[in-house]
């Protein structure tokens, strides 16, 4: 309980913090969201007409207020671009992305473990070591780049998916899982790579530690001292840097939705920002801290439950 | 149990993945009654047509939406909602019919009221902003009888039925309360839906007056990232893409037909005349000599591409003069005007660019590189669009820009205006006192005859004064898939949908 109410109030900050910046971001850029609309059709009056229509003119602190009021009691407000409200725009995507962090964060998770294991286990071998090398390469490509890789290695080549093709969720769910599968497979491997790593580091660590010693000294299997021991242990430092690599995933996915053409909320915060379309960007921006901060709090009950001493009250 | 947890973890990974993999399928884009058309950016803009000013959001509209006349492809104005007009000899009263049978898109007839309404609207009479200027100059619109509408005019304007063309004068119906994000027109497409950043759907009006469209359904697809329309394209995700640029079209499969146009806007390196040393004309007439346009042709796009020697585009036809030639590259010359203007060394100076448009950056590299021959540096300044609008064009805070301007209705003003000394978007500071007076006379001009001989005028008076470092009118790369065909070329910024079609297989 103790824990959920430390989340709402980290929440709270970070949005208040993240949008306050984001406020005085858009001041400090030149341009707002009536030349952006009026493009080189502004004249001067029809420059302060739209300002005025768009309450632009209003202080700066009025405005940034006025908008948190009304975000916290869930108004996000009417986009200055589209005319419609942010919330209609964004509760549609909101599935896109998130379903594409999931997926990759769970394709982190799936690639990770049974490879790390399985590499430290078998260390000696030779063919451990294209693992490693593969792991290393994987590691240095930018999920961007790597994106166009997959695009091309399996959309152009293999015609495993049509490269830019799309089918919404509310369309056909299995096709729409099968156009996130390859963007989220640039997001994945990467992190995938570096979980690996450091898992299979931390389990040969753990193994080198007399607790090991004693059990197998005791006659347990290898297989026993494996899981029930080393691999308890081991897992808790993959499970905080999963925690920390979430927020990283879901930046990614920002970045990728852009090479797979994938009308998640990426391409709506860039085009935003680029018509200083700021209730949007504000709106996207507060969502995006909450699922960081809400598979956080996952990742961090996760970890109570894998290792007891960190329970609290011990 | 935390061994039981990763392991369902993991099982579930699998089984997602599995599942993933299975459902992926080739899905070609079916060939039917439908098109998906990629444009490079939302219509992040009011869809009312008398407030949307995005070129981008413009084009589209012209499928959905008709004034009283419209522009043929070949830039002729015709009849739409209205079948017939007529003048009165003053020129300030215009006399429009409507035609017979028109339909809204929500079934309901064309009315003279409906009319009134949206010339009035598009005026800026019934409150708000007028957003063509010379709707400024509509005194009064009156219904005469059901079928008849005036519209009286403070002063005459022989450019008048130009403006009534263009989507901003569209007809909308009255009642229609949600302009801005339900449109309805009388066009030969209906607005079906719009998902931001994702894709418009429109669908073919039936009760359409005129040539109906050929294809049932269109989908224009947003595809911000230039990097992925080829891929798009060479996918089959997407059917056509226009204004793509030469190395694009290089790269497409064989799949597709590259059709050449021309952009209608003319590309050049505007000067501030407010800032030293573009307040000297030799220094502007150096710059004229020194850059190469053809080698610019060469090196940005395959030597496509139409030059022109000052703002007019050929599709103008009778207005347009061709003045490519008044400065011929001549490194010698170029140095010599310089010296005379006191810049024997040459100098520095910043072309400011709008980084989304990867032509005009590339164009400003050449120019920049042939400016060193001259001694003279040019610094290219990429900047974001909205920066530009409000730092170069509203605010005039740049020394040099190179953008491509427009023509933003059929008229030779549109391209003119903007270089009067007065006038509000004059973003170059342009000031001849020639100029300003040969612009007078247009008002008082009076044979038709007698303004295409001053607009003849104008244009030389800025080739003359190198008012802007000419470059061309760039050339139009539209893909096509070899399914369809029936694409034109219209001379405004405008994309034709009711004209393409299947081809016969």
């Amino acid at each position: 309980m103790k824990t959920i109410i430390k989340k709402i109030i980290t929440f709270i900050v970070t949005v208040l913090l993240v949008t306050l910046f984001v406020f005085i971001a858009f001041e400090l850029i030149p341009g707002d969201a009536a030349t952006a609309r009026l493009g080189i059709n502004a004249t001067p009056e029809a420059l302060m007409a739209l300002r005025e229509e768009m309450g632009l003119t209003r202080p700066f602190f009025i405005r940034y207020f006025s908008w948190l009021g009304s975000f916290f009691f869930g108004d996000m407000g009417i986009s200055y671009s589209y005319g419609v409200s942010v919330r209609s725009m964004l509760a549609s995507k909101l599935p896109i992305t998130l379903t594409l962090t999931l997926i990759s964060f769970i394709m982190v998770v799936a690639i990770s473990i049974p490879i790390g294991v399985f590499s430290s286990k078998y260390e000696d071998r030779p063919g451990i070591k294209i693992i490693d090398v593969a792991g290393q390469l994987t590691m240095s490509v930018p999920p961007f780049f790597l994106g166009i890789i997959v695009t091309y290695v399996f959309g152009m080549l293999l015609h495993l998916f049509v490269p830019g093709g799309f089918v919404s969720y509310d369309v056909d769910f299995g096709k729409f899982l099968s156009y996130l599968f390859f963007p989220a497979v640039a997001i994945a491997l990467p992190k995938a790579a570096m979980s690996t790593k450091l898992l299979k580091t931390s389990i040969l660590s753990e193994r080198k530690l007399d607790y090991v010693r004693t059990a197998f000294s005791r006659g347990n299997s290898t297989m026993d001292v494996m899981y029930k021991h080393v691999l308890k242990n081991a897992i808790i430092p993959v499970i905080t840097f999963l925690g920390m690599t979430l927020a990283d995933i879901v930046a990614g996915s920002l970045v990728i939705e852009q090479v797979f053409s994938i009308p998640g909320y990426g391409r709506l915060l860039i085009s935003s920002i680029a018509n200083r379309d700021y209730p949007v960007v504000q709106a996207i921006i507060a969502i995006i801290a909450m699922i960081v901060i809400v598979i956080n709090l996952i990742v961090d009950i996760l970890y109570q439950i894998l290792d007891p001493r960190m329970r609290e009250g011990r | 149990m935390s061994k039981k947890k990763i392991i369902a973890f993991a099982l579930c990974a699998a089984m997602t993945a599995t599942t993933a993999l299975t459902a992926c399928s080739g899905g070609k884009s079916d060939a039917s009654s439908k098109i998906v058309v990629g444009i490079p950016q939302d219509l992040e803009d009011s869809l009312d047509p008398h407030e949307a000013v995005a070129a981008g959001t413009k084009e589209i509209l012209f499928n959905i939406y008709e004034g009283l006349l419209k522009p043929d492809e070949t830039g002729e104005l015709i009849p739409a909602v209205a079948k017939e007009y007529s003048v009165s000899d003053d020129g300030l009263t215009y006399s429009f019919v409507l035609r017979d049978g028109v339909k809204f898109h929500n079934g309901k007839p064309v009315t003279a009221e409906d009319v009134k309404y949206s010339i009035e609207k598009s005026a800026g009479m019934t409150g708000g902003q007028s957003l063509i200027s010379a709707f400024s100059n509509i005194k009064e619109v009156n219904i005469k009888d059901d079928t008849t509408v005036d519209i009286v005019l403070n002063e005459a304007d022989i450019d008048f039925p130009a403006y009534i063309a263009t989507t901003t004068a569209a007809i909308i119906p009255k009642d229609n309360d949600k302009p801005a994000t339900e449109p309805v027109g009388t066009g030969p497409y209906m607005f079906v839906s719009r998902s931001p950043q994702e894709n418009i759907e429109l669908k073919k009006f039936n009760d359409y007056w005129g040539e109906p469209a050929n294809i049932e359904n269109v989908t224009l697809k947003i595809i911000p990232n230039a990097d992925s329309i080829v891929m798009n394209l060479n996918g089959g995700a997407v059917d056509m893409f226009a204004r793509l640029t030469s190395t694009q079209t290089q790269q497409l499969s064989d799949n597709f037909n590259v059709l050449e146009g021309e952009m209608n806007l003319v590309q050049a390196v505007y000067l501030n005349h407010a800032v030293e040393p573009f307040d000297n004309v030799d220094v502007c007439r150096a710059l004229s000599y020194a850059v190469d346009v053809d080698n610019i042709l060469e090196l940005t796009s395959d030597g496509k591409g139409f030059p022109v020697g000052s703002s007019m585009f050929p599709a103008f036809k009778k207005y347009y003069v061709d003045l490519s030639n008044t400065y011929p590259t001549d490194i010698d010359k170029a140095k010599e005007l310089l010296a005379e203007a006191g810049y024997p060394d040459g100098f520095t100076f910043s072309i400011t660019v709008p980084s989304n448009y990867q032509p005009h950056v590339e164009a400003a590299q050449v120019v920049s590189e042939q400016l060193k021959k001259i001694g003279v540096n040019a610094e290219i300044k990429l900047v974001e669009w909205n920066t530009w609008l409000s730092d170069v064009y509203s605010g005039r805070q740049f020394e040099a820009t190179l953008i491509g301007v427009d023509a933003s209705s059929l008229t030779a003003t549109a391209m003119l205006d903007r270089f009067r000394t007065d006038a509000d978007n004059n973003f170059t500071n342009y000031s001849n006192k020639d100029y300003d007076d040969l612009y007078a006379k247009l008002y008082t001009a009076g044979s038709e005859d007698e303004r295409v001989e001053i607009y003849k005028e104008l244009q030389k008076n800025l080739a003359d004064n190198a008012a802007n470092i000419y470059i061309q009118d760039m050339a139009e790369f539209v893909a096509l898939s070899d399914k369809y065909d029936g694409y034109v070329f219209y001379p405004l910024y405008v994309q034709d949908f009711a004209k393409l079609k299947i081809k016969e297989q």
